[in-house]
């Protein structure tokens, strides 16, 4: 094997962008709910690919469009998540007791995926599926490009958000600080249920962006767990531009690998600058 | 104890019995399996139930005795059973290796720590996959003779795991009762205290990890011989990890026996869901029965029942009478304090990112003395109370307590070599009973005292400070001024040369204060040397021999209270220019 040539190169390059864009979309609402609600939420990937399955159902038997079918999945999921919150509420649960509670929420979740769509590989047909153009000598397929935006738009949004309104300022104190939020007018429980709705919506957006762009298995959920758990550490619990940066950099460093040695060497330098991160890093004395 | 044993042995034997009822094969598996699983959990919550420190990189090690043992085998022919040392052998190096590294790095705790240790995890199994040791196809064993322990292959594994299963959950409960476990549940609850109060956390996580690593690592072995083919997806994905969590935690995870229970419950289910006609569905009711139990028994089965069974014990217990040593009379006497310096501290420097706490400190405390450390708030007191108790390593100058430089020197060596110390805000072990906080400074500390010895010295502590009838109490039943005195307990037992009180009267109200200076002023009749760091001026008067006045991380005056605070410069770093010419 020679080396790749300059083209070839670019065109994983770009491809690592796109799939960190993903990884990224994936990484945001499960971040969020890490930093800002002191929950490990397993269940995203699960509620993500229920998503991408119902984007592929409204699609098929309702010939929805699949970004018209956002308008759908999005509130319906935010009231999901609202939902979840009010249980772990009431039972004040610990951050890794929300692990436990919502890996068997996915096995649920999984257990339904089979039950209505069975094991079998679903591909949503769509106009975007084969879509893509020349930009120079590079391809870009559409659904990707599509990922990539709705990633960016929704990272900086809730950047925006976080930062310059007031539910956002709140949201960092109680994160904070919790007592001494409440002990300032902060509506901890209504804000918790919001979040926790927010980010399960985000789970909606990304399961219709896997649903654009993937086959879809029930189990193919555990394998997206490892490499955005990487990015949202590395990106920084709670910090919504966090997990996309760092998501491209894995996606961009694994394209790359593939590219001049072999796919399977690919999780090694992802994982490899995870752990560096999490030594190196700086942090409180 | 012998208890415990006795039935162990018991269970084994009976156990070891089954293969000669000539059983259907499938029970025989079945058994395999709950065994593996056994080792497995109980082996991950060495380390990580004990100590707080939840690794997800239990499937690395775990992988890496099932490669070990196949490649062995199937490559080199050795003999599937002196192929297990060596598979537990290599997990040890790996975890030591990973630990000396992740162990030293402060703040890789809790959730950094399992994304660690499961990036490693990943890591490994990339390099497996790669390199000849798997190469991609995975690795056969068929070939490979099974030494004939049982009347059928299926019960020479029921009769391997079944060892392997008893080995591990006996040496789990041996660790639990060890001093090695008590280092490792205070470390769970608060390392840094731990470490001060003499623990060495280092050494005590290094040593679980090698053992929990090296277990898994048979049960790896072991394993791939069942399987008889190995491959690298399957091994180092995030099934072994999160399956033993799930075990370990719904065992609970305080208690020895916790993931033996959690591991027999749940392969149990597993195999009558899955075996049975609707698996789909069985499925989902497991994903149920595991959010059920988790939301309405938090600290798993075991936990739950052994929590039920102590609060009905200490509330038929009746309480002791109490009764407080120090409550004779004190006599106020400025005693000749030797001239002989027991703590010597010459240009100690400490910055933290750019702002300077101390600067260039130099003082002296001799022996027996009650030396009064006081300065305004921020001026580098309890910056100084933290370095040379060694929770801090001071950027410069020199530390020296009789007669041994301890500027450079782990604190737990620190705590060995007599230097107590206690918390402004008191930072008991939240699991542990009040008496049980005391002992573990017994324990670990200068007097180095078996488990017995030190309950009794602890009891001793407690009348003193009069907290005897609290004895079997959590710390977060105690009030404020009861967990300040339990601080004070704890550094006593430690039996120190050198106690440092960091302003253990603030927040007491006038009438705790005078017993609390009375207490004081018998422990220095004891003969320990101590110094105080205190806001509480009536106390500074009553109890010091000597004050030494800080501010901004300097030195600036020294000689006995009454002097030293009427002076000018003392009174304006306190009030301010105002008041200083008054």
């Amino acid at each position: 094997m020679g080396a790749p040539s300059f083209s070839l190169l670019a065109q994983s390059v770009l491809s690592g962008v796109f799939i960190g864009a993903l990884y990224g979309l994936l990484g945001l609402g499960l971040s969020l709910s890490w930093g800002l609600l002191r929950q490990i939420n397993l269940a995203h990937f699960a509620l993500a690919f229920l998503a991408a399955y119902l984007c592929y159902q409204l699609s098929a038997t309702g010939k929805i469009d699949p970004l018209l079918s956002l308008a759908l999945i999005v509130p319906a999921f935010f009231a999901l998540g609202v939902a979840m919150q009010w249980v772990f509420a009431r039972f004040d649960i610990t951050p890794f007791n929300s692990l436990l509670v919502t890996f068997g929420l996915t096995v649920i979740i999984e257990a339904l995926i089979q039950l209505i769509w069975t094991a079998d590989f679903r591909r949503l047909e769509s106009g975007y599926g084969d879509a893509k153009f020349k930009l120079g000598f590079l391809y870009v397929p559409a659904p990707e490009l599509l990922t990539l935006v709705l990633a960016l738009a929704l990272s900086f949004a809730i950047w925006a958000a976080l930062r310059h309104t007031d539910v956002g300022k709140a949201l960092r104190a109680a994160a904070e600080d919790g007592p001494i939020a409440t002990a300032f007018g902060v509506n901890r429980q209504a804000l918790a249920l919001m979040l926790s709705g927010v980010c399960t919506a985000l789970a909606g957006v990304a399961g219709v962006c896997i649903a654009l762009s993937y086959t879809l298995a029930p189990a193919q959920m555990y394998g997206w767990i490892g490499v955005v758990f990487a990015a949202v550490m590395m990106g920084g619990l709670g910090r919504p531009l966090g997990p996309l940066f760092a998501g491209i950099v894995i996606g961009v460093s694994e394209a790359v690998t593939m590219a001049l040695t072999s796919p399977s060497w690919a999780p090694l330098v992802s994982f490899s600058l995870l752990i560096l991160v999490l030594l190196v890093r700086p942090r409180k004395a | 104890m012998k208890r415990v044993i006795i039935s162990m042995a018991i269970v084994g034997a009976a156990l070891a019995a089954v293969p000669l009822l000539g059983l259907p094969l499938f029970y025989e598996s079945f058994c395999y399996l709950v065994f593996h699983w056994i080792v497995l959990a109980t082996s991950w919550n060495i380390l990580s139930g004990y100590s707080g420190y939840f690794s997800f990189g239990h499937g690395a090690f775990f992988g890496a005795g099932m490669y070990t043992t196949a490649t062995l085998a199937s490559r080199f022919e050795v003999p599937f059973l002196w192929t297990l040392p060596v598979a537990a052998l290599v997990a040890i190096v790996l975890a030591l290796a990973l630990g000396a590294v992740v162990f030293r790095v402060k703040g890789v705790r809790g959730e950094l720590f399992a994304l660690v240790t499961l990036a490693f995890t990943f890591v490994v199994g990339t390099i497996i996959l790669n390199t000849r040791i798997d190469g991609g196809p995975g690795v056969y064993l068929s070939a490979v003779p099974l030494p004939k322990i049982g009347p059928s292959p299926a019960s020479t594994f029921y009769l391997l795991g079944l060892f392997a299963a008893l080995a591990t959950v006996a040496i789990a409960y041996a660790i639990y009762r060890s001093r090695l476990g008590i280092g490792l549940f205070a470390i769970h609850d608060d390392e840094d205290v731990a470490e001060v109060l003499g623990v060495p956390t280092f050494r005590c996580k290094m040593l679980a990890f090698a053992v929990s690593c090296g277990l898994a690592a048979v049960a790896g072995g072991i394993h791939a011989m069942f399987v008889s083919y190995v491959t690298a997806g399957d091994t180092f994905s995030i099934t072994v990890p999160l399956t033993v969590v799930l075990m370990s935690v719904l065992g609970g995870t305080r208690h020895w026996a916790g993931p033996a229970v959690g591991a027999t419950i749940i392969t149990a289910l597993l195999y009558a869901f899955t075996a049975s006609d609707h698996a789909i569905a069985g499925k989902a009711v497991f994903g149920a029965v595991l959010i059920a139990v988790i939301l309405f028994m938090p600290q798993g089965v075991l936990g739950t029942i052994v929590a039920r069974v102590r609060r009905a014990r200490t509330a038929a217990s009746p309480a002791a009478a109490t009764t407080t040593a120090a409550e004779a009379e004190g006599r106020r006497e400025r005693r000749p304090v030797a001239s002989k310096p027991l703590l010597v501290a010459r240009g100690i420097r400490k910055s933290f990112r750019g702002v300077r706490a101390l600067e260039g400190v130099d003082l002296e405390v001799r022996e027996g003395e009650i030396l009064g450390l006081v300065g305004p708030n921020g001026s580098g007191k309890s910056t100084f109370v933290n370095l040379v108790s060694g929770h801090y390593r001071a950027d410069g100058g020199e530390l020296v307590f009789a007669g041994a430089d301890i500027a450079k020197v782990d604190a737990h060596r620190i705590a060995r070599v007599g230097v107590a110390r206690t918390y402004q805000i008191p930072r008991p072990f939240a699991h542990f009973s009040v008496i049980d906080n005391v002992a573990i400074p017994a324990m670990f500390g200068a007097a180095h005292m078996r488990r017995e010895a030190a309950i009794a010295d602890a009891r001793r502590w407690l009348e003193f400070t009069g907290l005897a009838d609290k004895a079997q109490w959590l710390p977060d039943d105690l009030n404020l001024h009861q967990r300040k005195f339990l601080e004070l307990a704890r550094a006593l037992a430690s039996r120190p040369k050198l106690l440092l009180l960091d302003e253990v009267l603030s927040g007491l109200t006038p009438g705790e204060i005078d017993g609390a200076i009375r207490l004081i002023r018998t422990i220095r009749d004891e003969g320990a040397t101590i110094v105080f760091v205190e806001h509480v001026m009536k106390a500074v008067w009553a109890l010091t021999d000597r004050v030494v006045v800080l501010d901004h991380g300097q030195v600036i005056a020294e000689g006995a209270a009454d002097v030293v605070m009427g002076r000018s410069d003392v009174v304006r770093a306190f009030l301010g220019k105002a008041h200083a010419g008054a």
